[in-house]
């Protein structure tokens, strides 16, 4: 039995006449990749910004490992282990890719100082591989302005990686990742993560995505979870492929 | 504190808060509309005041009524000319740069006007009260005190203040400046021209600022550090009221006006600082100012 | 030759004008301390901008060092130069942590017209409470000594000057090591996102706190040696105008260095000392075209004049 990691309960969330969140309930395993599927609107973004201290849910409540993290900010969140990569990829677009990831390393350690070189950390060469690994690593002297869309999601996911997280929530990983190279990019980066025994949640359009690299699939509508389950058995439910896949 | 003191102290305040309130309301107006923090606002101010005293210095002699219309003409022709010619030939060309550099554009017009000021009027104090001089004294509950300060300059703040939110509400033009205000990219979307909204407000901003300048040179001698006093002390009730409110600057101007008035019966060294203590607290507790809205965090 | 040794050799021929143009014009002395000073004060507002930030109050601190040694000679008595160097920007210091952990809450216009607030504040409190303060006419500062030595008023000039000179050098090494360092990088993330760097961790808040306490130390280091140079502290010190002065300067000089700061204090001081002197007091007219005609042609200052073809485009996202 895995222990749970993320655990939400009855979260609730209204914007004026919109319910973005009716009730929802949902378990993050540890060691397992959760995908999150439904139509736009559903609320799966926010769902993420809830579980990460974005937003105050108006009733229910989100824990890690056991602790109530329901109120805490978002910096406090991701020190407690939760890392998240943007469906709009979130960069320091005036620095270099290098400089966004040691900065996110720097923060990872704690060792903020205010005297050494940022680019002679002892940890360039360890956030060097990280970008190595994405496939960004010939960008890392570019601003990040520079960076085309697929691009800036890589090196997002790769700060977010570089926080070394218990769990990583990944809003459409694959989205802006040309079709041919989204498979080699799930590949790495699902085997990184068994590697460095870090969980994930991932936003996903994708249905080969998710059928290929999902442990289990929890299905949105409307603010409320439909239904949660193994891909198989997920993507060849009927309602499931009506209402929310669309085929 | 006897009751003389209280009504003195209000007429004190009345009359001060007329004044602040036809500059701050400039000021908010400009930024509510350009998004644009005007530092050369008290110079129009001080340009207001020296103008219509020039002009009424001249004309005083041949018919002394005159000098009331003389200040109307000085102000339209500093807010007019003077503003327009900033607006146009200054910031316009700056638009697409950071805000803070259209400020520090605005901040150079400041220090150009200063000196320029001093170049042209001097800086011997000048005093021109005509106008004051021929409407009566009255009593106020057995109190004497200027109609000047405490009728005619709070009805042309009232009159601003109503033909304001007239203008801003119900008439095409006040409408097309509330919309590029509330989303500049929409209604430029729909053919609204941007820029020329952008000058006409400007302007009406800067005749604002003018005639509260031309309304002040009456009642006190003109030294060359009245503007720059001003613009810091509008900007201050402008702030506390929220950048923007139009109703909102009114009521701030005439507590900040009541409160400095009062202060200095009281304990008169504390007279400058009010203003900006008021400013502090308020800003510490809310940021957008007394009556303004709440940015609403974009997710 | 590269970018790089061409930008020492400047900083490099620039020390070495400071330090010698005013041995063959002792007039020039007195100006190009205050020059310095400005520029250590300006640095901090170079600190600040890193972070999307302008204060418009920033002379409070510059006004903090100022008074801090006038009221030691007007209530305790003769000072000594290195006793003012630690003692002003230390307070200044405090004030810059008391202060901050309010305005860091706060952001781009909130931000500025907090920190004009207090320093209206303080500024009102200095030019009313004559009994402690003198008022507007200020407090006059005695020529300290020096590590208990007394000089007399034509070598002290000197002495301050190179003082200054290597306070410089120094506060310049020491800013530029910490903009490149990660907390200046992370002061950089909080202009360009910062949601990201909340999402790494981090408190923005106390990022921009220790810049903001940092600037306030520069400011508090400037005051003290423009009061001693100038000998007096007056409450035109922390003036609104003069917290635009030296965002004016930042501007002027360009915010992407420290040598901006003290390139635009070079411009700056140098226009109104002759303008004043020659053309009828017409400084502020010429400063204030000259800053126009910057901001129109070359927005990144005079420092971006140089580094035009490095100068970067910011796409938003």
């Amino acid at each position: 039995m895995s222990r749970v990691l993320i655990s939400a309960r009855g979260l609730k969330i209204r914007f004026g006449g919109v319910i973005a969140a009716d009730g929802i309930d949902l378990d993050v395993l540890e060691g397992e990749n959760l995908a999150i599927i439904g139509p736009n609107g559903a609320g799966k973004t926010t769902f993420l910004n809830m579980a990460t201290g974005y937003l105050r849910p108006q009733a229910g409540t989100v824990s890690f490992l056991g602790r109530d993290i329901t109120a805490l900010p978002p910096r406090t969140i991701t020190r407690l282990g939760i890392a998240r990569a943007f469906q709009i990829p979130q960069l320091f677009l005036d620095q270099t890719v290098l400089e966004n990831m040691l900065i996110a390393s720097s923060a990872q350690t704690g060792s903020m100082s205010a005297f050494r070189h940022l680019l002679d950390l002892p940890q360039r060469n360890e956030v060097e591989d990280l970008l190595d690994l994405v496939g960004v690593r010939a960008f890392a002297n570019r601003k990040a302005f520079e960076l085309p869309e697929g691009q800036r999601k890589l090196v997002d996911i790769a700060l977010a990686l570089a926080l070394k997280p218990t769990v990583l929530l990944m809003d459409e990983p694959t989205s802006g990742v040309a079709s041919g190279e989204k498979l080699g990019l799930m590949d790495i980066l699902t085997s990184a993560l068994a590697r460095q025994k870090v969980s994930s949640v991932f936003v996903e359009h994708d249905m080969d995505m998710v059928e290929r690299y999902a442990h289990r699939v929890a299905v949105w509508s409307s603010g409320k979870i439909q239904v949660v389950g193994p891909p198989a058995e997920i993507l060849n439910n009927t309602e499931v492929r009506e209402h929310v896949i669309g085929i | 504190m006897d009751s003389t003191i209280v009504i003195l102290a209000i007429c004190d305040g009345v009359s001060y808060a007329a004044l602040v309130f036809l500059v701050s309301v400039g000021l908010s107006l400009i930024f509510g509309v350009l998004r644009i923090v005007n530092v050369a606002h008290g110079s129009l101010y001080a340009y207001g005041a020296y103008m219509a005293a020039t002009l009424s210095l001249l004309i005083a002699p041949v018919s002394p009524w005159l000098t009331f219309p003389a200040l109307l003409v000085a102000s339209v022709l500093v807010g007019a000319i003077v503003g327009g010619f900033m607006e146009r030939f200054l910031l316009r060309p700056v638009y697409h740069l950071e805000e803070v550099l259209q400020l520090l554009i605005t901040f150079a017009v400041f220090m150009i006007m200063d000196n320029l000021q001093r170049m042209i009027w001097g800086v011997q104090p000048i005093f021109a009260a005509e106008p004051v001089k021929l409407l009566p004294n009255i009593s106020v509950l057995g109190v004497n005190y200027t109609s000047y300060q405490v009728l005619l300059l709070p009805l042309v703040a009232v009159i601003t203040l109503f033909g304001l939110r007239y203008f801003l509400r119900y008439t095409l033009a006040g409408s097309i400046i509330m919309a590029v205000t509330e989303d500049r990219e929409a209604a430029t979307a729909i053919g609204i021209d941007a820029k020329r909204v952008f000058l006409i407000t400007f302007i009406i901003g800067a005749c604002l600022a003018a005639l509260g300048g031309a309304l002040a040179s009456p009642t006190t001698s003109l030294v060359p550090g009245m503007g720059t006093d001003m613009i810091v002390l509008s900007f201050a009730v402008a702030a506390t009221a929220g950048l923007g409110q139009i109703e909102g600057a009114a009521i701030t101007a005439l507590m900040i006006g009541l409160a400095r008035a009062f202060i200095i019966y009281i304990q008169p060294e504390l007279e400058v600082l009010v203003p900006y203590l008021i400013m502090m607290l308020v800003l510490l507790i809310r940021p957008m100012g007394l009556f303004g809205v709440n940015r609403v965090r974009k997710i | 030759m590269s970018t790089r040794l061409v930008s020492r050799l400047i900083i490099a021929a620039a020390t070495a004008l400071a330090a010698i143009l005013p041995l063959i014009l002792p007039s020039w002395a007195t100006l190009t301390t205050l020059i310095l000073a400005k520029g250590i004060v300006v640095l901090g507002i170079i600190i600040l901008l890193q972070a999307g930030q302008v204060s418009f109050g920033h002379a409070m601190f510059f006004g903090v060092g100022a008074y801090t040694i006038a009221f030691w000679g007007r209530y305790v008595g003769a000072g000594d130069l290195l006793l003012f160097l630690v003692l002003g920007p230390m307070l200044a210091m405090v004030f810059g942590l008391l202060i901050g952990l309010f305005v860091v809450r706060y952001r781009e216009i909130f931000f500025g017209m907090l920190n004009l607030a207090f320093s209206m504040v303080m500024w009102s409190l200095l030019e009313k409470l004559y009994a402690f303060t003198n008022g507007a006419d200020g407090i006059r500062v005695a020529r300290p000594t020096l590590a208990g030595i007394s000089f007399t008023p034509e070598v002290f000039q000197y002495v301050l000057l190179y003082l200054t000179l290597g306070l410089v050098l120094v506060v310049s090494y020491g800013v530029q090591r910490y903009l490149d360092s990660p907390l200046g990088h992370m002061l950089r993330a909080i202009k360009s996102n910062e949601t990201r760097l909340e999402y790494l961790g981090v408190s923005a808040k106390r990022i921009l706190l220790i810049g903001y306490v940092i600037s306030a130390f520069l400011g508090g280091l400037g005051g003290v040696l423009v009061a001693v140079a100038q000998q007096i502290a007056t409450p035109e010190f922390a003036y609104w105008t003069k917290s635009g002065e030296f965002v004016f300067i930042a501007i002027l000089g360009g915010t992407a260095n420290a040598a901006g700061a003290f390139a635009g204090a070079a411009v700056f001081e140098t226009v109104r000392f002759f303008a004043s002197a020659q053309l009828a007091n017409a400084w502020q007219l010429i400063l204030g075209v000259v800053l126009i005609v910057i901001i129109m042609f070359a927005p990144n200052g005079l420092i971006g004049l140089r580094n035009r073809g490095k100068a970067q485009a910011e796409v938003r996202p």
